[in-house]
């Protein structure tokens, strides 16, 4: 059976899923999801994984959850609280997930999978320089497309967010035209 | 000790919290908080069976997976930023002109 930092850590991450989606201020629910990706670094500290754990924490919690506080921000605070949603969608989108996860779990403790335990305590966790070498040899063209589509990525990001409205005057000054915006 | 299928049972019950988030919630800043739940529970099971075979080769694709989930976070919130600009609202019901 599973001890109890795994049972916490379970908690930790659910409940602060649970809470990223139905907290009424949006700004607490990133911190929520970033609660919640400390608790999935927490599993991978669990599963002998601190190198994937600290990636974990510097991209999720360090940029993806900032950066969804700063757009939080950027929003006007009145078209966060505008929650529309009516009473027979969510009951419908509750028995949905109930549905999801009974079955989903049925499947795995029917499945081979369950039988499979022990394995974790008897062999050797996983160096980290076994990761950093398959990186940079059998995986060094995946690792160049994907820094390639990363800077892509956010090029296209910064494109996207550019106002087209905020003309550069000839002495250097910036003019708001009068356009379909603002 | 914790099993691999205790670590695959959590991932599931995240993929199920993402997927009520999809379907329930209207504000697309909530939908992308979904899609990120949904792309850890795979990073999540992805370790698991890594340390179970063992073998390297899974926890080298969580790392790609977490690196496209944070490209991806970007150019969703910068489509959140401009749709904002446009129809003043992040209610997705509210983007009319993008029905087809």
């Amino acid at each position: 059976m599973a001890d109890p930092v795994f049972i916490g850590v379970a908690v930790l991450t659910v409940g602060a899923a649970i809470v990223a989606l139905e907290t009424r201020e949006l700004i607490y629910g990133a911190i929520a999801l970033a609660v919640s990706m400390l608790g999935i670094a927490g599993f991978f500290l669990l599963l002998d994984a601190p190198f994937v754990a600290m990636f974990q924490i510097a991209v999720y919690v360090g940029a993806v959850a900032v950066l969804i506080i700063f757009a939080v921000m950027l929003v006007r605070t009145q078209a966060l609280f505008t929650t529309k949603e009516d009473k027979k969608r969510k009951g419908a989108g509750i028995a949905l997930m109930l549905i999801i996860m009974i079955s989903l779990g049925a499947l795995l403790l029917a499945s081979g999978l369950n039988g499979q335990f022990g394995n974790f305590n008897d062999s050797e966790a996983i160096d980290f320089r076994e990761i950093g070498q398959q990186m940079l040899t059998y995986y060094s063209p995946t690792l160049i497309i994907m820094a390639l589509t990363l800077a892509g990525s956010v090029i296209a990001a910064l494109a996207l967010a550019r106002r087209e409205d905020i003309t550069t005057t000839s002495d250097g000054g910036e003019e708001q035209q009068h356009g379909r915006t603002d | 000790m914790a099993e691999l299928i205790d670590f695959i049972i959590i991932s599931g019950i995240l993929v199920a919290v993402g997927i009520y988030g999809l379907v329930v919630k209207r504000n697309a800043i909530r939908m992308l908080i979904s899609i990120e739940i949904i792309a850890n529970a795979a990073n999540l099971s992805l370790v698991a069976f890594s340390r179970n075979l063992p073998n390297a080769q899974g926890q080298v694709f969580a790392l790609f997976s977490i690196a496209i989930a944070a490209a991806e976070v970007a150019v969703g919130l910068g489509l959140i930023i401009v749709a904002y600009r446009l129809y003043k609202e992040i209610d997705v019901a509210e983007f009319r002109s993008m029905r087809g």
